[in-house]
């Protein structure tokens, strides 16, 4: 069975984190709360990721999630004061809940047990070979590696802040002439 | 019954004179046992990282050990700045409560716990009490990554000796974390602007976060020179990297040193990137709702916030705990870090003295324009720096490069600072206000001239191809002249048979 | 494992949470309680409070935070090229100079256009 060790604690520990953040998200009718929510269940993924022996990919998603996207929705949800009081209920919802939840099952049944579950995987211990952040780095630049990911990944941010720069004009002229 | 002044120094001597003879003997028998550590029998010493007793119980002492020492100097970091900028502006500061205001923390900290709890209405409560908590818990743990000296060794009961490292947690991503650690912090101020009840408040906040976040972008460039240079995201090794006074990064790169403490000075919104706090004083800004202890957790999180940023700094560019090694003498490194700690608080304290307060648009311009492209620079500077000393296997060539550079930004910021005074100088009105640049606000900076620059070398590329076009056009009408517009006006056509 | 070595940082910041919940609770336990309206309507010099609760934040706050994301991974993106650059030499100063140089373009756009202006 389990073992409890040390890392199958720290594992159920953010996995509540995770998971309970986001029933929070969804769940909240405060969107601000929403996004403190939010908050938690991104913390529980970088538990996660240190987990899986990532640490740069922890920090990055501290950094990155927590510390510019969700300031991010914050100051949408500011930007759109009305919707932290909603107060309405839809109740038309529960045949497109019912479909969800049947797709999912059917994901888990038809492609996620097959896969991951069975005794093969699942005791298979964690790989000795711990790549490094020099690895992530020499692998970002190499010919062999990503390099051209990389720099189209520097193409697609400066496509994001051409866009945001056109939509925030239009929205700041648009608050202008009002 | 009202105690007597001498009762009071007298009793404040004593304990200090205990304090001081405990501490010396204490630091006299662990230098002696740990001065040559080839006294204790190798065998004898066990690495803390190995023993699971050790391993458990070791980081909880220690948290607990440096969220105290860090508390205390949090307490007495407030009477040194108020002090010292007393002395500063001609005048005492605390000396009424306890021997030279030594006890002044402690009535403060009395004063602020039975103050009210005043809750306004209609505020989001959950929102309201976690905002003061996010603002100190990334504070507390941002120096867990920071070694505060090298390994010492600690006897135990068990008659072993461990060797423990001093530091929370030397994990190889410390540059990283220390930069997610500090974004966590911003959003405590969001979350107290919106969570009070009134729009001064939430402008605060909002404002108070948009600064935090323009500075975060130079203070990670700059904080990846130190990286690039030791090769290295731990912050272990870059100290190590550190030993001796002449291989202080801030003799290799003082650019990227003096961008990471401009933008600490602005993360912690310290002067003069104070506006937050100078809203206090004014009317609002996101702790404008908050009493009691609740305030003294916001002004905590400032205080602490400038004794670990004052860290992060000499960790990364001042040498760390090094000045001379002290691999042979380890109880020296806490000693040091906390000597060149001091001096860093008593910086921030000095220039909280002197200079003005920058006004907003000032320092949202200078956070984006100027400070951006120069951390820019100057990672480019290292970078360029390290390949060539790397190729040529010399480190006289990385010394050269580096010069170079040093010399072209001095030289370059020397020359446009002369720039602007000429300009002011020689206006040809001197009661021509519209145009003056102060007036206009239009900015002429380093940033200025770095965009014309850089602007000037993506146009060559298009300025080529606009030559070969036109070149090109050249040749196709060799055989004729282009037609002018006059030409293909219609004319009136020659009657035939002429 | 990397796991054992932010252990550690757990325990700190469960430290650090006590401590922070425990000075909040103090001043509830020891202090007085007397709320009247006039402590708890919201402060604005003393006056009563003028208009609705919250006006619109301009959007130059959410165009700063959109440029603070895109120059935030730019940054990310420099930490593993920076740590391992002794051993990558000239050809990784190119590639992460042509990743810089086109952010650079981008920046001088958004420079150009006024998105860092008024601020």
């Amino acid at each position: 069975m389990i073992q409890f060790d040390f890392s199958t604690i720290a594992f159920f520990v953010f996995a509540v984190l995770t998971l309970g953040g986001a029933l929070g998200v969804v769940t909240n009718r405060n969107l601000f709360r929403g996004t403190i929510w939010l908050m938690v269940s991104l913390f529980g993924v970088a538990g996660l990721y240190v987990l899986l022996s990532a640490p740069f990919l922890a920090a990055v998603q501290v950094l990155v999630y927590i510390g510019a996207i969700a300031i991010l929705f914050t100051f949408a949800v500011m930007l759109t004061r009305s919707l932290t009081r909603l107060n309405v209920r839809y109740t038309r919802l529960w045949p497109s809940a019912l479909g969800a939840v049947l797709l999912f099952a059917m994901l888990v049944i038809g492609v996620i047990w097959p896969v991951f579950g069975g005794n093969e995987l699942y005791n298979q211990p964690i790989s000795d070979v711990v790549r490094t952040t020099t690895d992530l780095g020499v692998a970002l630049v190499s010919g062999e590696g990503y390099v051209l990911p990389f720099e189209v990944a520097s193409i697609l941010l400066t496509g994001a802040m051409i866009g945001a720069i056109v939509i925030a004009r239009d929205a700041d002229e648009e608050e202008m002439e009002q | 019954m009202r105690i007597p002044r001498f009762v009071w120094i007298i009793g404040g001597l004593i304990l200090l004179a205990a304090v001081l003879v405990g501490g010396l003997l204490v630091t006299i028998s662990l230098v002696t046992t740990m001065f040559d550590p080839n006294a204790i029998d190798p065998g004898a010493v066990i690495k803390c990282s190995t023993s699971s007793g050790c391993s458990t119980i070791y980081p909880i002492i220690y948290s607990l050990i440096l969220v105290v020492v860090i508390l205390t100097g949090f307490a007495y970091t407030t009477l040194w700045e108020r002090k010292l900028l007393a002395w500063i502006q001609h005048r005492v500061g605390p000396n009424r409560t306890g021997p030279a205001g030594l006890l002044q923390p402690l009535a403060d900290a009395i004063k602020l716990i039975f103050k009210e709890d005043v809750i306004p209405d209609q505020v989001d409560k959950v929102v309201y009490y976690l905002a003061p908590v996010l603002k100190v818990v990334p504070v507390l743990i941002i120096v867990a990554v920071i070694p505060f000296g090298p390994d010492i060794l600690v006897p135990w009961f068990d008659g072993n000796w461990y060797q423990v490292p001093l530091a929370v947690a030397d994990i190889n991503v410390g540059v990283l974390y220390l930069l997610g650690v500090t974004s966590l912090a911003t959003y405590g101020m969001v979350l107290a602007g919106w969570g009070s009840n009134n729009k001064y408040a939430t402008i605060g906040g909002l404002r108070a976060s948009a600064q935090m976040i323009s500075y975060e972008l130079s203070l990670g460039l700059a904080m990846a020179v130190p990286v690039i240079i030791a090769g290295s995201m731990s912050l272990g090794d870059i100290v190590d990297a550190q030993r001796n006074i002449w291989q202080w990064f801030v003799f290799q790169n003082p650019l990227a040193a003096g961008i990471l403490v401009l933008t600490l000075f602005a993360e912690v919104s310290r002067a003069p990137f104070d506006l937050t706090e100078a809203e206090q004083e004014l009317t609002a800004g996101y702790m404008t709702e908050y009493s009691g202890m609740k305030f003294a957790m916001f002004m905590m999180a400032e205080y602490v916030g400038m004794i670990a940023v004052s860290v992060i700094a000499v960790s990364m560019f001042f040498g760390g705990y090094h000045i001379i090694p002290v691999d042979n003498v380890p109880i020296l490194g806490p000693l040091f870090l906390i000597l060149k700690v001091f001096i860093a608080l008593s910086l921030f304290i000095w220039v909280r003295a002197t200079l003005p307060r920058i006004r907003y648009d000032r320092l949202m311009a200078l956070g984006w324009k100027v400070l951006l492209p120069l951390s820019l620079v100057a990672v480019a500077w290292t970078s360029i720096a390290v390949v060539l000393g790397e190729e040529t296997q010399s480190s006289t060539a990385y010394g050269i490069v580096s010069l170079i550079f040093f010399v072209v930004i001095v030289v370059g910021g020397f020359l446009f600072l002369r720039g602007e005074n000429q300009d002011a100088d020689t206006a040809q009105d001197p009661v021509d206000l519209m145009n003056d640049p102060v007036v206009t606000g239009e900015p002429r900076s380093i940033g200025w001239v770095l965009l014309n620059l850089i602007g000037g070398l993506i146009a060559v590329p298009f300025l080529m191809v606009k030559a070969l076009l036109t070149l090109l056009e050249g040749l196709g009408s060799a055989g004729g002249e282009a037609p002018t517009s006059d030409e293909l006006a219609i004319e009136p056509v020659e009657p035939a048979g002429d | 494992m990397t796991l054992q070595a932010f252990a550690p940082i757990g325990v700190l910041i469960i430290i650090a949470l006590i401590i922070g919940v425990i000075i909040l609770m103090i001043s509830r336990v020891f202090g007085p309680h007397n709320p009247s309206f006039r402590k708890n309507a919201p402060y604005e010099s003393g006056m009563k409070p003028i208009g609705p609760g919250t006006r619109r934040m301009p959007v130059k706050f959410y165009l700063v935070a959109v440029l603070f994301i895109i120059f935030d991974v730019e940054v990310i993106f420099f930490m593993p090229w920076a740590v391992a650059m002794r051993d990558l030499g000239v050809y990784g100063l190119i590639v992460m100079g042509v990743f810089t140089l086109i952010l650079v373009v981008g920046f001088i756009y958004e420079w150009k256009k006024g998105a860092l202006e008024w601020e």
